[in-house]
């Protein structure tokens, strides 16, 4: 089942499948700081992959906005994990994730111009809300530390803008 | 006419402070006074913005401060371009 869900989970391009994940696949404090490290860094390489590749002035400076606030947060992430003396401990979910946007990125890599822009742009539309949907329905009611929980719930809120912010490029392209 | 010096005294315009943390302004609405100051201050380790559509555009790096001057009267509602779930407003009477 697990297995299944997890093939699903990679074939659908994660498509709201997170939010599937019962309450019995729980993930532990430190199973959620990996999937919140890896949510970012992979939205950080998208940023640079979009950085180099497109030369749509809005698209650029939207890209380098996500990569700033993906830094940040993967900073703060960083010093609480020290902190809290945690240790990210890799499983299925960051794997899924991974892999999703390892073929995202090739995928992109074979467009250019308004083609890569316009992919680039709706995957990151996509791509926030899955995780806030994950963030809303498993990651911070899973969360078992409250100050994790707190920077879990901050990164909701930017994570969400982000989404909106996307969106707005994405009317704009049009 | 130690009346207008008085009135005079009470039109001084004041500096209205806003505080960003945790991805929003606090208070998220504000009354102020034409020629009263409005300054965002971002604890927030995000760069913002105060941003009204067509309007002015005030950056907010981190851990910096910006401000504005409010010179007509009516609702200003205004947003963070960079996270447009940031919305705040400032009504200004005259
Ligand atoms: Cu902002």
């Amino acid at each position: 089942m697990h297995v299944r869900l997890l093939a699903t989970v990679a074939a659908l391009g994660l498509a709201g499948s997170l939010s599937l994940a019962t309450a019995a696949d729980k993930p532990s404090d430190p199973q959620i700081a990996h999937i919140a490290y890896t949510a970012g860094a992979i939205d950080v390489e998208a940023a640079k992959q979009a950085i180099a590749k497109s030369k749509n002035k809005e698209v650029v400076a939207f890209a380098e906005s996500m990569l700033r606030d993906h830094e940040a947060v993967k900073q703060q992430a960083l010093d609480l994990v020290k902190k809290l003396n945690v240790t990210p401990e890799d499983n299925a979910t960051s794997q899924a994730l991974s892999k999703a946007a390892t073929a995202e990125r090739d995928k992109l890599s074979g467009l250019e111009g308004a083609a890569f822009d316009k992919a680039y742009v709706d995957n990151e539309v996509a791509y926030h809300k899955q995780v806030n949907s994950a963030l809303e329905g498993l990651l911070i009611p899973s969360a078992q530390n409250a100050e994790l929980k707190g920077l879990l719930e901050t990164g909701l809120k930017l994570f969400q803008g982000h989404q909106q912010h996307a969106e707005h490029v994405a009317a704009a392209l049009k | 006419m130690p009346t207008l010096i008085l009135s005079a005294g009470m039109a001084q315009a004041a500096t209205i402070e806003v505080t960003i943390e945790k991805m929003a302004f606090s208070p998220a609405e504000i009354a102020a006074k034409i020629g009263d100051t409005i300054e965002w201050v971002n604890k927030d380790t995000f760069v913002h913005t105060a941003s009204v559509k067509g309007g002015w555009d005030v950056q907010l790096p981190v851990k910096k401060s910006g401000s504005v001057v409010v010179d007509k009267a009516g609702t200003l509602d205004y947003y963070c371009r960079f996270h447009p779930n940031m919305k705040g407003r400032i009504i200004v009477a005259p």
